[in-house]
């Protein structure tokens, strides 16, 4: 006999029906009415006309009758709340049955029943059953609470159940603290103030730590989950903690793992990164991520996206799994393109050979998305591993061999990322490419390959023909193929001008004057007017050398990344997101960061090199929070468009100087600047810096700032230019700067009172060197933020190093050489300087204002050599041997140092200051 | 934090059966989830994640049966997956087979588990052993009330006080799966044991049971080095293992569930030779015919004899009139699948067969890429584990001091096993 009979009944006065027997004296009888009643519920047939009738049943002895009733009223109780009313005598009763299991039902149900006027009667039962004697009552009453707290979380608060929630945390029943950890939690996560309502102490955190091995397997989740949340106060504590949850690692649920595998990623950031533990950490990890792979291929989906995360963070993790990435045929189609994107990552000199030859193997199979991603990966591992890049391009010729449109059309847009990376290598199979011309019919690959034909003009023959087949369609072009067009015409011109001016001005009037797209449009006035007024600039312009392109181009900004891994195994870990970026409202939480890593500078945390364009978040740069609560981050800001830029006032200076440093040749609005070079000229000062933007008003809502650092008799000063560009004033200012190479810091708060709107306000910004330190890449990076009445921005800006170079400096001869011949050759640095003014003792001279101490002067075979030494204010020497040719304007400069990473910028405060 | 809402859902997207559990979301949201697969689907874009503005729907598929979870949160999404199969479990141990009919037949039960199952969203008891206790199909012919068991809210939740048996046995099953994926040019790219030691415990009362392994760190710390021992590279236990005290000494000590389980699994990473390896020569003439030449090589001892050898060999799904020739065991064309599948019921060790089979291609191709699917082996052999693993000893104990004899079986067989053709 099974339910199903409950399903057909198909008497037309069913609902009549139903009732008569809802009413009957028999048990039984009345029994099968409300299952055929929930039988209707569960296909969707509106039953809630019987609800007086099935409230009726309620009061019963029988238990699944009594669950099926409470069903009932959970699914129609919003749509009938004033008779839901009638069930409350019954749900109070039964939250005193002697039976727990109908306590605790009772309980259960009415947290579901969202009805204001049942939540009233709930909270007698609730304080009651939160204290009952049998552990499954509590545990089902502490998860009562967070659905209390659900629907008025004034009344949980008025009313003390945080208080007694708090006390479940103490309970001698594992289950019951798991899942009063789990309401806890919630509540939160969605308290209104975006502070935790309940903070963990080491105590709590220690009940919780010996629950973790009793509970079940989802309850050792939520203790998980809430450790994450918590901060241990000192290295010891957060190493004790790893050591206490390290063996969930062998747990058979990959949620544990997983869980575990976040607190310990956060945790990690707590710990030095060379100590024993920490290193056997990092081993202990792998395994069992690599172990995740085996699981259910949508836990698989979620442990890939998870483990893209953790690559980034922690490259050493994994670096040698390489293998246990590789596609296999039946996997589903999004576990091959995560399984991909994690081989590029993990790719590297060591087994690049084994990552191409799989890439290969891919290319040739039936998914279309599938060979396209990896097509394109073939690309990234030429970018991202150098010596490869030649079997990348030959891989990539024997794919475009094969004559498979898309692949043909993926491999030409890679091969344009490689001939900007190496320009000038590859260009012997531009004909190759050129055969392929006619079957290019996506936008991409068509405006990849008019670049490659624009770029390499001078070397294409019929480069002219090929570029006029293309303008015959142009009108019928995507947008980024007519701005290919256009550029790719002009540099032609530019190139070979002999026989293609028809062509330009054919290019720029369809540009300019047939179309409709504006960007289009003002890149042709552009070229237009550069090339009329002057040719030669144009070319500078046009022709420039182009920026690098980054190795890896989809690494995620370095305090997104840290932000996701305090999300490991959930959604946001998934999605690459931050929880405000698809939780509505106030449940999206609290900002959640890394904590900071207690005095060590020998952080091994990598930091993106490159960091690219984020859509999102381009302000929530740096792991700090001003004040109180981070809020959730603003509107993206928009990227000025570079064509708009040129339109306006700058492209006079564009024309005027040399257009790789816009922002340093455009005049800033305060006399700043003049003042700085004043000084230089009157009194011999230590060299500063010109002011630069750091923060443009489009960025700062409004807020403009301009600075430069400066070091006057010891004291290194942070000048700054605040300017109001917004319609209100703005105050209450504060400034707060990340972790970095040398532990600058500020020496004082910053004040600078209102600023109105339109005004402009100078500080000199007092700076120390004894704050957090953690390598940055680039080395002298500091990363800022700004608050203010408005919002928190960050910007990030590069110290000059001289302001670090200490009063000091000056070594002893002799000390001097034998330091040198101390240090190792292999730390030994040289660098070429160019464009000297003026003889050996006024180069002495301007470096003695810098810090730059001179110890001896030699001569030899008319060569004059200074030796010099300097010091940071961390300590760190650096011995210099400076070459000058009298007559010559280029000089030799040889560096050696203990920590000879700060080599390219002591060169970068040479060049300043001997051009100065 | 993890489900709002879990639905079953026909293979065509209708609501079988759903449970609301925080009410934050409209239930008729689930009317979006078939459009939405289907979209994703057609753009190559599925994953078993669907965002929506309203919510996030998580889903896993099974019988043709869909169990989608909904969330506006930021759920625990590991969380949510490992549920819904565990979900599947339960329902599998209770009805035998999750399918639409069985969904129909006990749709009181359903109920039932998922209020249990689920609360406010967080997983609670989903032992169905336990849960077999206090929620029974047969409900309305219980006169007696059922009770909790203690084992609901225990520190052993997984095992009920007042079992017992008249005979007390326990039966441990080694299994070793390899996985293999070899490139064309027969080359190893990457091979790997997956263990499992799966018991059925027939054992009255709460027994404390130890389990001793070769286990290489602990033969290390112990002083015994130089016996043979087997290196675990990553080790997952079933819940009732004490982790912490694995973590300590190594010791694996457990009080079990009742019946059949999975103790532990276990991966190795070592390069052990392919057990059965496999060369083969395709000679493609387009237009005309494709022939086939399958060598199969026993790789292992020659006292050891692998069973039930299938050697699952794709062929274009346009081939016709197949012919065949081999010494050893059958040959069968499975044109539903574009593959033929050579079967030996024993292959000992040491040996190597040989199998030919020829094709007719149309004249006129078809217009499709194939891909080219590697060729799949299945197989058995008792009595031999690869990684050399070894039960040293299963202790019992139980305060009424009976005694239970183990019974150790091994046995190796293929995990995911691909070699990749030309």
């Amino acid at each position: 006999m099974t339910d199903s009979k409950y399903f057909t009944t198909t008497k037309k006065g069913e609902i009549f029906e139903l009732k008569s027997e809802l009413n009957s004296d028999k048990k039984e009888k009345k029994k099968e009415a409300v299952k055929k009643v929930i039988a209707s519920m569960t296909v969707g047939k509106d039953v809630s006309a019987l609800f007086p009738d099935v409230v009726n049943c309620m009061q019963t002895d029988n238990l699944e009758l009594k669950k099926l009733v409470y069903l009932y009223l959970m699914n129609y109780a919003k749509s009938q709340p004033d008779m839901a009313i009638m069930a409350v005598n019954t749900f109070v009763k039964d939250c005193e049955d002697p039976n727990p299991l109908i306590r605790a039902l009772a309980v259960r149900t009415m947290g579901c029943i969202r009805v204001d006027k049942i939540t009233e009667y709930l909270c007698e039962p609730l304080r009651k059953c939160l204290k009952d004697e049998d552990p499954y009552v509590r545990k089902t009453a502490a998860v009562c609470v967070a659905k209390l707290y659900d629907i008025s979380s004034s009344l949980v608060e008025d009313q003390g159940f945080l208080d007694q929630l708090k006390d479940l945390l103490s309970d001698s029943n594992p289950m019951v603290v798991a899942n009063a950890v789990a309401a806890l939690s919630e509540i939160n996560e969605s308290s209104p103030t975006g502070q935790p309502l309940v903070e963990l102490n080491t105590n709590t955190i220690n009940k919780l730590l010996t629950a973790l091995n009793e509970c079940t397997e989802w309850g050792q989740v939520f203790i998980l989950d809430s450790l994450a949340n918590y901060s241990p106060k000192d290295e010891r504590e957060a190493q004790s903690i790893c050591e206490r949850i390290t063996p969930r690692l062998a747990h058979a649920n990959a949620a544990v793992v997983l869980s575990t595998v976040k607190v310990l990623m956060k945790l990690m950031e707590m710990l030095s990164g060379d100590s024993d533990f920490c290193t056997t950490l990092s081993k202990k990890l792998a395994p069992p991520l690599v172990t995740l792979l085996s699981s259910e291929p949508e836990v698989q989906y979620v442990a890939l996206r998870n483990i893209n995360l953790i690559v980034q963070k922690r490259p050493d993790i994994l670096k040698h799994e390489m293998k246990v990435f590789f596609v296999k045929y039946n996997d589903p189609i999004y576990v091959k393109l995560e399984k991909l994107d994690i081989m590029i990552r993990l790719a590297s000199q060591a087994n690049i050979a084994q990552v191409l030859s799989e890439l290969k193997e891919y290319a040739t199979e039936v998914d279309v998305d599938f060979v396209r991603k990896a097509v394109r990966a073939i690309g990234r591992c030429a970018i991202k591993v150098e010596p490869s890049a030649e079997r990348c391009v030959s891989t990539l010729l024997d794919l475009i061999q094969t004559k498979v449109n898309y692949v043909v059309q993926e491999a030409i847009v890679v091969i344009k990322d490689i001939f900007r990376k190496y320009p000038n290598k590859y260009e012997s199979i531009i004909s190759t490419l050129c055969e392929n011309l006619d079957t290019l019919d996506e936008p991409e690959a068509r405006a990849s390959m008019v670049w490659i034909i624009g770029e390499y003009a001078e070397r294409i023959d019929n480069a002219d023909e090929l570029l006029d087949s293309f303008l015959e369609g142009f009108a019928d072009e995507n947008a980024q193929v007519q701005l290919q067009l256009l550029t790719a015409v002009v540099k032609l011109f530019l190139k070979r001008p002999a026989h293609t001016q028809a062509l330009v001005q054919h290019v720029l009037s369809l540009a300019t004057q047939d179309s409709d797209n504006p960007d289009l449009r003002d890149r042709g006035f552009i070229y237009w007017r550069l090339l009329s007024t002057d040719p030669a600039a144009a070319k500078e312009v046009v022709l420039a050398d182009k920026p690098l392109i980054s190795e890896e181009t989809d690494l995620l900004e370095p305090t997104l990344l840290d932000e996701l891994i305090c999300h490991i195994s959930s959604l946001a870990s998934v999605y690459h997101k931050p929880p405000t970026a698809f939780v509505e409202g106030r449940s999206a939480g609290i900002r959640k960061s890394l904590p900071a890593r207690q005095g060590s500078d020998d952080a091994v945390a990598q930091e993106a090199t490159v960091i690219p364009s984020q859509e999102t978040l381009i302000g929530d740069l740096l792991t700090m929070d001003i004040g109180a609560a981070v809020p959730a981050a603003g509107p993206p800001a928009q990227p000025a468009s570079t064509g708009i830029d040129l339109l306006g006032g700058g492209l006079d200076s564009l024309l005027g100087g040399p257009p790789t440093e816009p922002a340093s040749v455009a005049a800033p609005t305060t006399t700043g600047l003049l003042g700085d070079i004043f000084g230089l000229t009157t009194a011999p000062a230590m060299y500063t810096p010109p002011k630069t933007c750091w923060l443009p008003a489009e960025k700062g809502k409004g807020l403009e700032i301009w600075g430069t650092f400066s070091r006057r008799s010891g004291q290194i000063t942070m000048d700054l230019t605040f300017t109001n560009k917004a319609m209100q004033a703005m105050n209450n200012f504060a400034i707060q700067f990340n972790k970095n190479s040398f532990g600058v810091a500020p020496g004082a708060s910053l004040n600078l009172g209102v600023l109105q709107p339109g005004q402009s306000i100078e500080n000199n910004l007092p700076l120390t060197t004894n704050g957090p330190v953690q390598r940055m890449e680039p080395l002298m990076t500091l990363q800022v933020a700004i608050k203010n009445n408005v919002d928190i921005f960050y910007y990030a800006c590069q110290i000059p190093i001289q302001v670090l170079f200490c009063e000091d400096g000056q070594l002893d001869k002799r000390v001097f050489l034998t330091t040198w011949k101390d240090i190792p050759a292999a730390n030994e640095v040289q660098y070429t300087i160019h464009n000297i003014k003026g003889n050996a003792d006024a180069v002495a001279s301007k470096m003695t204002h810098n810090n730059i101490f001179t110890i001896a002067k030699r001569n030899v075979e008319g060569q004059d050599m200074l030796y010099q030494s300097l010091k940071l204010t961390n300590n760190i020497w650096v011995l210099l041997e400076l070459k000058l040719q009298p007559g010559v304007t280029n000089a030799t400069l040889s560096l050696k140092s203990r920590s000879v990473e700060v080599a390219a910028s002591v060169f970068q405060a040479y060049e300043s200051i001997l051009n100065n | 934090m993890s489900s709002s809402a879990i639905y079953i859902l026909d293979v065509k997207g209708k609501v079988l059966i759903s449970r609301n559990y925080r009410g934050d979301i409209d239930l008729g949201v689930i009317e979006k989830f078939m459009p939405l697969l289907m979209e994703k689907e057609e753009e190559g874009l599925l994953t078993p994640i669907l965002q929506t503005s309203e919510c996030t729907f998580a889903y896993i598929k099974t019988n043709n049966l869909y169990l989608v979870s909904t969330t506006k949160k930021n759920a625990n999404i590991a969380l949510v997956f490992v549920f819904l199969h565990k979900v599947v479990q339960v329902m599998t141990e209770y009805f035998k087979e999750l399918e639409e009919e069985s969904i129909r037949d006990n749709f009181v039960v359903i109920y039932e588990l998922l209020d249990e199952l689920l609360d406010f969203g967080y997983p609670q008891t989903t032992d169905s052993k336990i849960l077999q206790e206090y929620i029974t199909q047969e409900g309305h012919k219980l006169e007696i009330q059922p009770r909790i068991p203690m084992a609901v809210t225990n520190a052993v939740s997984w095992r009920s006080e007042g079992i017992k048996y008249r005979k007390n046995e326990v039966f441990l099953d080694v299994i070793e799966s390899v996985n293999l994926l070899a490139n064309a040019n027969g080359n190893v790219l990457r091979s790997e044991i997956v263990g499992a030691i799966k018991m059925r415990v027939y054992l009255s009362g709460m027994p404390e049971l130890r389990l001793g392994l070769n286990d290489k760190v602990l033969f290390e710390s112990t002083g015994r080095g130089k016996s043979k021992s087997v290196e675990l590279e990553d080790v997952k236990f079933h819940q009732c293992v004490r982790l912490s005290r694995f973590e300590n000494d190594r010791t694996i000590s457990f009080i079990p569930p009742d019946g059949e389980f999975e103790l532990m699994s276990y991966r190795l990473n070592t390069h052990v030779k392919p057990l059965i390896w496999i060369e083969s020569v395709i000679e493609r003439h387009a237009h005309s015919r494709v022939e086939y030449m399958i060598k199969a090589k026993s790789q292992f001892k020659r006292r050891s004899t692998a069973n039930n050898v299938e050697i699952v060999i794709p062929v274009p799904g346009d081939a016709d009139s197949p012919k065949f020739k081999t010494t050893v065991g059958s040959v069968k064309y499975a044109p539903e699948q574009s593959a033929i599948t050579w079967t030996i019921k024993s292959f000992p060790g040491g040996k190597e067969y040989l199998m030919r089979a020829h094709f007719g291609l149309p004249s006129v191709e078809c217009e499709d890429n194939e891909g080219k699917p590697p060729i799949q082996v299945r197989f058995e052999i008792p009595y031999f584990t690869t990684s050399g693993i070894q039960v040293r000893y299963l202790k019992i104990i139980e305060k009424s001091g009976y005694q239970a004899l183990p019974w150790v079986r091994y046995i190796t067989q293929n995990g995911d096993y691909q070699l990749r053709t030309n």
